[in-house]
């Protein structure tokens, strides 16, 4: 009784049965989601997976065609009250959506809608505008800003509202790279800061990674795994999500044998050895980083002698990256491996050569099929 | 007769404003909200308003002014008003003349925005109302667009003010009516002046509204 006192307290938006349907297609189905109190809850997901419809629901500006959504454990029900709510969020879409004004206005707008004082919204902007270094713009007109500068107002605007959730739709897409890492460094940080529950949409892995307390994953309109960042890009639930957090190598097998917690799993032709505690006879699929399979040739140095699996193949493929080379190798079935540039030319490896591909069994992860 | 102004002529640029500004402004009452109605929301039998509006947008005055005298002749519905031949018939008819401009052209103005723009504003915490003001303001060129076109419609035309009207002199005579009046007598003199005068008035009003809306555009 107690322990679920606790964790209601901890939530502050509960949806249940979240349904929306758009041209008789369901664009979200979702039985049960929480954002949990000054959490960062990053949504990840490939494009059309409905996580800007979850985005608007969630911030009570869209409503779902069926489905419960509590703030803060209260039951969200007439306009009144979602207007209210909705002025305890603060969201931030792709676009910078500034208003046709100067940048000033725009940040102080929302403090004006929300009735803060006079003072205190002046102190709020000017405070805000500092942080995110545009402070010298206020007196522009915002439509004459940068991309990177209309981005940085439209997050003061956000944070000026000092809400209790923000929502972000991935805020930093359509920027060039340097830009953005400028962006994201100081978001980073401000919201290390300001602890404010969060719901960030993202692309970006490593946003991702850096950011997430917990990371949730939508394909289809459907939410396939939520958890720790760690857990859902190293042990995907499924196939689909293992695709999606470009997990390397996703390869189809079964399991041969399991002796103490080693499982031999037979792929295309040729065999591994996996830690999984999955029993034989099982349907898997196996994923296996790029960047955790070593190259090397038959007959040269070999420096990974600890590593249970040692496949000889022919290389098939050689893609140079911009760090990396990206090798495949046909030993029984495709094998694709990241290794360095300098590796790459000091064994001058091309299609065709033959080489000696080594995993250890505990980088192997196991997704038993249904 | 431009240059010593004349007491007849001022009474009938002073109606003609008087007449249309009032027109302008009573349809910017009625058609802005219909045109933020129209432009804002998805409901059934929507499209056909809209087609409504755009067909309303280019009714010939000479045809709205016949059914405006249909309705207010003194054994029309409305006839009870007795307002026939009288400045508020003129109001009348140009009000219907310049109300689906106003409201096509707010609609026009407030389709045009990015749709997201609606979601951000109540995100910032607006109520509805506060959301519909700001993407007026936001509207605002379009907005402005709108009051040149219906007043320009209603200050130069002439079919239905001569209609509801009666050019009347000292009543309801005003500038285009005139204009029409002296040409059929023949008098090409004063029609020229009332012309120019026509003329150099639109262009003042579009100028001031010009310098309105253009404002904000330099930073």
């Amino acid at each position: 009784m107690t322990q679920s006192h606790i964790t209601q307290n901890r939530v502050t938006i509960s949806a249940e049965g979240l349904s929306v349907t758009r041209n008789e297609k369901k664009t979200l189905d979702i039985p049960s989601i929480q954002v949990l109190r000054d959490e960062v809850l990053v949504i990840i997901g490939p494009n059309g997976s409905g996580k800007t419809t979850l985005v608007l629901c969630l911030a009570l500006l869209m409503k779902p065609d069926a489905g419960k959504i509590e703030y803060k454990g209260e039951a969200v029900k007439d306009d009144h009250q979602i207007l209210q709510i909705r002025r305890q969020m603060a969201v931030v879409f792709q676009e910078s959506l500034l208003l046709n004004t100067s940048v000033w206005n725009n940040v102080i707008m929302g403090l004006g809608f929300r009735s803060v004082k006079k003072e205190e919204a002046k102190a709020r902007a000017q405070r805000w505008l500092e942080r995110f270094g545009v402070a010298h713009l206020a007196h522009r007109q915002a439509k004459t800003l940068s991309g990177g500068e209309a981005k940085r107002v439209s997050l003061a605007r956000a944070f000026a509202l000092e809400p209790e959730v923000l929502f972000l739709d991935e805020p930093f897409e359509g920027l060039d790279s340097p830009t953005r890492q400028a962006l994201t460094s100081d978001f980073e940080s401000v919201l290390r800061e300001t602890k404010i529950s969060t719901v960030m949409v993202t692309h970006d892995r490593n946003e991702a990674l850096i950011l997430a307390d917990r990371v949730a994953v939508l394909i289809n309109g459907q939410l396939r795994q939520i958890g720790k960042p760690n857990d859902i890009f190293n042990y995907p639930l499924d196939e689909e999500v293992a695709g999606f957090v470009e997990i390397g190598n996703i390869l189809n097998g079964d399991i041969r044998q399991q002796i103490n917690g080693m499982a031999v799993v037979s792929i295309g032709s040729n065999q591994i050895e996996a830690v999984s505690p999955i029993p034989a006879g099982a349907r898997v699929t196996a994923c296996l980083r790029f960047e955790d399979i070593t190259l090397s040739l038959p007959d040269g140095f070999d420096n990974t002698t600890s590593a249970r699996n040692r496949l000889k193949g022919v290389i098939t493929r050689v893609v140079p990256l911009a760090a990396q080379v990206r090798v495949t190798v046909d030993s029984g079935f495709q094998l694709t491996a990241l290794i360095t540039r300098r590796s790459y030319e000091e064994m001058g490896l091309v299609e065709g050569k033959e080489v000696s591909a080594a995993f250890k069994a505990s980088v192997i992860h196991l997704i038993p099929h249904k | 007769m431009l240059v010593h102004g004349d007491r007849q002529v001022l009474q009938i640029v002073l109606l003609s404003l008087g007449v249309s500004g009032a027109a302008t402004a009573l349809s910017l009452l009625v058609g802005v909200p219909i045109g933020v109605a129209l432009g804002l929301n998805r409901f059934p039998g929507r499209r056909f308003f809209v087609t409504l509006v755009n067909t309303g947008m280019g009714a010939p005055p000479v045809v709205v002014g016949l059914v405006v005298t249909l309705f207010i002749w003194r054994n029309g519905p409305l006839g009870l008003l007795h307002i026939l031949y009288t400045p508020a018939a003129m109001i009348l008819a140009q009000f219907i003349i310049a109300m689906p401009l106003i409201s096509g052209f707010t609609m026009a103005g407030i389709q045009q925005l990015d749709p997201k723009l609606r979601l951000q504003i109540q995100a910032l915490g607006a109520s509805r109302m506060q959301m519909v003001k700001m993407l007026l303001l936001e509207a605002r060129l379009p907005l402005l667009a709108a009051v040149m076109a219906g007043f320009g419609a209603v200050i130069s035309e002439v079919g239905a003010s001569m209609m509801v009207g009666g050019n009347i002199a000292g009543q309801t005579r005003v500038m285009t009516t005139a204009i029409v009046g002296e040409v059929s007598k023949g008098d090409f003199s004063i029609a020229i002046a009332l012309s120019v005068l026509l003329m150099i008035l639109v262009f003042a009003v579009n100028l001031f509204l010009t310098w309105v809306q253009q404002r904000g555009k330099k930073s």
